[in-house]
């Protein structure tokens, strides 16, 4: 079966150009807020969207992304709150396909079964849940597959080619490369290594391959977009939010127009990959 | 929770795939899988190498002071026997202390981090990282690092680098770096997450020193088997002195690796009743406490399924201990599953019992003993009364009370 990402991904091959993945923490700073932010990422051109579910103990994650989920909490985020905020946003956009991100910890508290209801009545289309490597499979990944949620894997400088195999196996939408070793948020890495790794990547699947950990820039985008079918920014949007709260919380600025900004920016950036690439 | 069936050994696990029944397991990041299944490697080419058991057993024994003694506490027996006989009960069990708290670097923290350093040592690594809460694992870890000339980084929650001031003095003066860490309420699992994240970041170079018998397979088991020398030990010694295994055995429960490393040798010995202490704090009624296994529900975090204290919607709680060695949300997915199973009773103890159980051993038998023995203790201080004369008790007096006499002072409003 097709999902919206498989049909989304096409669709820019189709075109020529690689995907805008953004990542935003649902619940930061508030409910209200975090959902107009998610309207607006596609409005300022973002193909996909990641949905952060915010974690007590973000373990692979830097202190932007780790702060960014403490105000969610803080906020009183839930994981049943990010489900209904998928759901809210899917009464004004039924082809942008959302993938949700986080922790296994609070899905395994929901209750597999049940997460995985939810989450297709929401309008989840895909899942990527950082402390599940493939040797956990059995627990989220199959029950996913079967219930025809994506569950996209990571794959990263450590996954050698012995391995690949094993992390694409049940691998689904798309592959997540992470460009780097390190926590969400560090800095980018040696683009020509990217590139390579890419190559890599694709010569065990015919999955699109999408980059992230350390774009921030349109130029980064497009530089890392002349070789992949997407790319993944994360900390960046969640700083745009970040540098219009003051000492207290309190909103300096319209955070969603911060956001739309910078994704604005960066949707160039990846649209104009397809020139570079096509040079 | 249903009981799993009892199985023919409690001594045969983990499986492949690190489980202890549903505990356990390998829930991390991608980035770290091929350094576990790496470390698992190399654990499994050592953990039969008569070389390598060689080296570690002189190194426990002219390094670490190994064996670590068996010792009768005459002094704790005598009061709780005058305890019994008060009650008008006139028993009141022999309690035997093991005496962790004599080795090197004043914990069992040493078993684990001389096996580990060697480990470390086989797979080419050339730095090393640890969490500490109490300090005790942090000081092992500098210890063992400046032994065999390994730079090394240590996490500390802020609050303990506050509450634990002489032993990051020690860490610095062995040549390790401190880091604090703040986020969260500053204590153990905060420095677990920070050293993950380490490790995540510098995968090829650096070794992670798990403190406790937690985290993701093969940590729970190596760990174990390293700690296992004091279960070991124990049963040999009370054969040798008493001629007999003993009634109970009972040991503090943070992560829990001098409790499994007590355990494990006796768990197949079906006359021995087993108990684990767990930090009660200031009691079981709201989130001031450390209970896991008697107030939390099982999930995953750091690298295991286990017991956790967790909200309904799955975000780790902060707990609370005096002991900053048992100030953990979680234990090591062994200790949840011998809970399910039956095999293994697990009991709170709180704060304030465990204050008296320091104040008390300290008078009675000359031995200050730290915070998170003195729980196990104070469980003993419990039951013994109740128990014959010709019953037989050992504690686990896992590490030395000095660390901890600011804290008291603190708690008895005194100054030093």
């Amino acid at each position: 079966m097709t999902t919206r990402i498989d049909r989304r991904m096409a669709k820019l091959k189709a075109e020529g150009r690689p995907a805008l993945v953004t990542y935003f923490m649902s619940g930061d700073p508030d409910y209200d807020t975090a959902l107009s932010i998610m309207k607006a990422l596609p409005k300022a051109g973002a193909d996909i969207i990641e949905m952060g579910m915010p974690f007590s103990d973000p373990m692979a994650d830097g202190p932007a992304i780790q702060a960014a989920g403490l105000r969610a909490l803080k906020g009183g985020q839930t994981l049943v709150k990010t489900l209904k905020m998928a759901s809210e946003f899917r009464t004004t956009d039924n082809e942008t396909p959302i993938v949700l991100m986080g922790y296994y910890n609070p899905i395994y508290i929901h209750g597999v079964d049940r997460f995985l209801r939810d989450a297709l009545a929401s309008g989840i289309d895909g899942l990527i849940v950082v402390d599940l490597p493939p040797e956990m499979d059995e627990e989220l990944c199959i029950p996913a597959l079967k219930a025809g949620i994506n569950f996209i894997r990571l794959a990263t400088p450590t996954t050698d080619d012995k391995r690949l195999p094993k992390v694409l196996q049940n691998t689904s939408g798309f592959v997540y490369y992470v460009s780097m070793t390190g926590i969400t948020g560090s800095a980018l890495a040696d683009t020509g290594k990217v590139a390579a790794a890419v190559g890599r990547i694709k010569g065990h699947t015919d999955l699109p391959v999408c980059v992230g950990f350390g774009v921030k820039t349109a130029e980064q985008a497009r530089i890392i977009g002349a070789s992949a079918d997407g790319v993944v920014v994360g900390t960046a949007i969640v700083n745009a939010v970040a540098n219009v709260l003051g000492p207290k919380g309190e909103k300096t600025a319209d955070p969603a127009e911060a956001v739309a900004t910078l994704v604005s920016g960066l949707s160039q950036g990846v649209r104009a990959a397809r020139l570079a690439a096509a040079e | 929770m249903n009981k799993p069936a009892t199985p023919n050994s409690f001594r045969t696990g983990p499986d492949e795939q690190g489980m202890f029944g549903i505990f356990g397991g390998r829930f991390v990041a991608e980035t770290l899988m091929p350094l576990i299944l790496d470390l698992e490697r190399h654990w499994n080419e050592v953990k039969d190498d008569p070389d390598f058991k060689a080296e570690l057993t002189d190194l426990s024994t002219h390094y670490a002071g190994r064996p670590s003694k068996l010792y009768f506490a005459e002094g704790l027996t005598r009061h709780l026997r005058e305890v019994s006989s008060a009650k008008g009960l006139g028993g009141g069990a022999k309690v035997y202390f093991k005496r962790e708290d004599l080795n090197h670097t004043g914990s069992h923290k040493i078993n684990n981090c001389l096996g580990q350093i060697l480990l470390a040592k086989r797979m080419g690594k050339k730095r090393i990282i640890a969490e500490t809460g109490a300090g005790q694992h942090g000081v092992a870890s500098a210890t063992v690092a400046a032994r065999f000339g390994f730079p090394c980084v240590v996490y500390m929650g802020a609050t303990d680098v506050a509450r634990q001031s002489p032993n990051v003095f020690r860490m610095k003066l062995l040549g390790a770096e401190v880091r604090p860490v703040t986020a969260g309420h500053g204590t153990l699992k905060d420095a677990m997450n920070e050293a993950l994240r380490d490790w995540v970041t510098n995968v090829e170079d650096t070794y992670y020193l798990i403190g406790t018998a937690a985290g993701p397979h093969p940590y729970p088991e190596l760990v174990r088997d390293f700690q296992s020398v004091i279960g070991t030990e124990a049963r040999a010694q009370i054969l040798e002195q008493e001629g007999r295994l003993p009634d109970t055995i009972i040991a503090c429960v943070g992560g829990g690796s001098n409790a499994i490393g007590l355990f494990h040798p006796f768990l197949d010995d079906k006359e021995v009743r087993i108990i684990g202490i767990e930090a009660g704090g200031r009691g079981l009624d709201g989130i001031e406490h450390c209970a896991s296994m008697n107030a939390g529900a099982p999930g995953v975090l750091h690298g295991n399924r286990t017991y956790l204290l967790q909200n309904a919607d799955g975000q780790i709680i902060d707990g609370h201990s005096i002991s900053a060695g048992l100030d953990y949300p979680g234990v090591g997915p062994e200790h949840s599953w011998l809970r399910d199973s039956g095999r293994v009773d697990y009991v709170p103890v709180l704060d304030d019992e465990a204050l008296e159980a320091f104040q008390l051993t300290t008078r009675v038998e000359g031995i200050i003993p730290a915070l998170e023995s003195a729980h196990a203790i104070a469980h003993a201080v419990k039951i013994v009364p109740a128990m014959d004369k010709d019953q037989i008790v050992i504690v686990n007096l896992s590490g030395r009370g000095d660390k901890d006499v600011h804290t008291v002072a603190n708690m008895l409003g005194m100054e030093i």
